[in-house]
This record gives C-alpha cells, sequence and structure tokens, in this order.
C-alpha cells in the first residue's frame, strides 16, 4: 500500500516540476493535466474519493481544455524568459519557505496514526446539509467568474469600435 | 525514522507548494503564472485534506475543498482570459512589459 502511495506522491512532484520546465504551454498544461489526475488518485486513496472524482473532471478536464483553448487563441509567447528575481535568492526563499513548513508541522504529524475511516457522516450531509454557505459563496463565485469573463472579452469590441469610430 | 502514509503525502504537498512557489517568483510568462498557481493550489487542496483524515473529519474537508476547486477554477478562467486580452493588445506575455498599468 505504501509504495502506491509512494509512487503517486512522486509523479505529482515530477509532473509539477516538468509542468514548470516544460518549453511549450501546451506542454506545460499537458504536465499539469497530468499532475491534477494523480493528485486525484491520491485523493482516491486517501478515502476522498467524492473529491478525486471532482478533481479529476474539473482540475484534469475542464481546467486543461480551458488551458488548451487559451494558449491556441493566444500563441506560443517565448515561455523561457529570464526570471525576474535571481535564481539563487527565489531557490533560498523557496527552501526557507518549505524548510519552515516542514519544520512546524513534521513533529506534530509523526506521531499520528493512520487511522481507518470511522467518521459515519456523508458527503452529501457535509455539502447539503452543513455547508450552505460555501454552495451560495460558490454559485455568487461562478456568477462573478462568468460576468469577470464576459467583461473582459467585451473589452476589445469596445476598443475596436473606438477605432473604427476614429478611423 | 517512521514512514506512514501521512509523512508521503505531507512530502508532496511541500513538493507541490515549493514547485509553485518557485515558479511563482521565477517565471515571467502569464500563462506559466496560472500553471503555477494551480500547482499551489492543488498542495493547499492536498494539506486540507490529510489535515481532515488525520481527524477522523474527511467529509468536512472534502466539502471544504470543493469550495478550493471552484475558487481555484474561476482563478483560471479570469486569468486566462486576461493573458488573452494581453496578449492581442501588447502582442506579449511577459508579465515585465505590463508597465503601461503605471502610467
Amino acid at each position: 500500500m505504501l509504495i502506491w502511495h509512494g509512487l503517486v506522491v512522486a509523479g505529482i512532484v515530477v509532473c509539477a516540476i516538468l509542468a514548470i520546465r516544460a518549453q511549450r504551454l501546451l506542454t506545460s498544461a499537458l504536465w499539469l493535466a497530468g499532475c491534477s489526475a494523480l493528485v486525484a488518485v491520491l485523493l482516491y486513496l486517501m478515502g476522498a474519493a467524492e473529491l478525486a472524482v471532482i478533481e479529476l473532471s474539473v482540475g484534469a478536464g475542464l481546467v486543461t481544455v480551458l488551458f488548451v483553448f487559451a494558449i491556441n487563441i493566444a500563441g506560443e509567447d517565448a515561455a523561457s524568459l529570464p526570471s525576474p528575481l535571481p535564481r539563487p535568492l527565489s531557490w533560498v526563499v523557496v527552501l526557507v519557505a518549505v524548510g519552515l513548513l516542514a519544520w512546524r508541522v513534521l513533529p506534530e504529524l509523526l506521531p499520528l496514526p493512520w487511522l481507518r475511516v470511522t467518521d459515519s457522516s456523508t458527503f452529501s450531509d457535509w455539502v447539503w446539509g452543513n455547508r450552505m454557505v460555501d454552495l451560495l459563496l460558490q454559485v455568487v463565485l461562478i456568477f462573478a467568474g462568468v460576468l469577470g469573463m464576459m467583461g473582459l472579452l467585451s473589452e476589445r469590441k469596445k476598443a475596436g469600435e473606438h477605432e473604427e469610430e476614429s478611423a | 525514522m517512521n514512514l506512514s502514509v501521512a509523512t508521503l503525502v505531507f512530502v508532496a504537498v511541500l513538493g507541490l507548494l515549493g514547485v509553485g512557489l518557485y515558479a511563482l517568483l521565477a517565471t515571467r510568462n502569464l500563462i506559466k503564472v496560472i500553471v503555477a498557481l494551480q500547482i499551489l493550489v492543488k498542495g493547499a487542496m492536498l494539506a486540507l485534506v490529510l489535515a481532515g483524515r488525520l481527524r477522523n473529519a474527511v467529509q468536512e474537508a472534502q466539502s471544504l475543498a470543493l469550495t478550493v476547486i471552484v475558487a481555484d477554477t474561476i482563478v483560471a478562467v479570469i486569468g486566462l482570459t486576461l493573458a488573452v486580452q494581453i496578449r492581442q493588445r501588447l502582442g506579449t506575455l511577459d508579465i515585465k512589459a505590463l508597465t503601461s498599468l503605471r502610467r
């Protein structure tokens, strides 16, 4: 069992690194989809089956389609520009942040046993019963996202109209 | 060392957070920045479910992580739309070229 978890964890980290290192944006989006799919597998192995399905369909499916669509329209730009911060400084910041997190959490985490799930409540109890405010927030978020996207996309039309008027 | 499933999952969380943070600091391409944000949020979501699993509250953690997924997807949608618009207007995806916002 531990071997499977180990393989999936290694796959997740390797996919994330390759998504960042890929020279082409499309390759980067596909590695991100692989990372999402492996995160879904890990969630399933941890007993969060419902969330795994949602992550697989939304994280690996919908978001990848969005990325491919956007890259198709925007076109491949130079993905390997020199970094805005000196690379050693970025490494130091990342290592300090990750090191501090590990230092704070690992001593608490190591003694905790990996017990069987005895939680008798169901996912729908929590989503529809105890988390109605979250559901409302999600509806508002989706509306805000759609309105924001439509607003941004209509900007070009307005700009085009102005150009036509001035011409 | 007591290597349990929890430790392995935490290694994945640390890996995702580290890679995402590094990419945020080191990349200048707008679409890559959104990829980095996606990776960071995946790390945070895994940490949330891990905490729920260890406290025997998986379902509660799942219902919280659902909101994270929705918010993350909306961020990706808005970010990618913005990137497409910037590319069509300014002809570049380089975040250093977005200095016209300063004027």
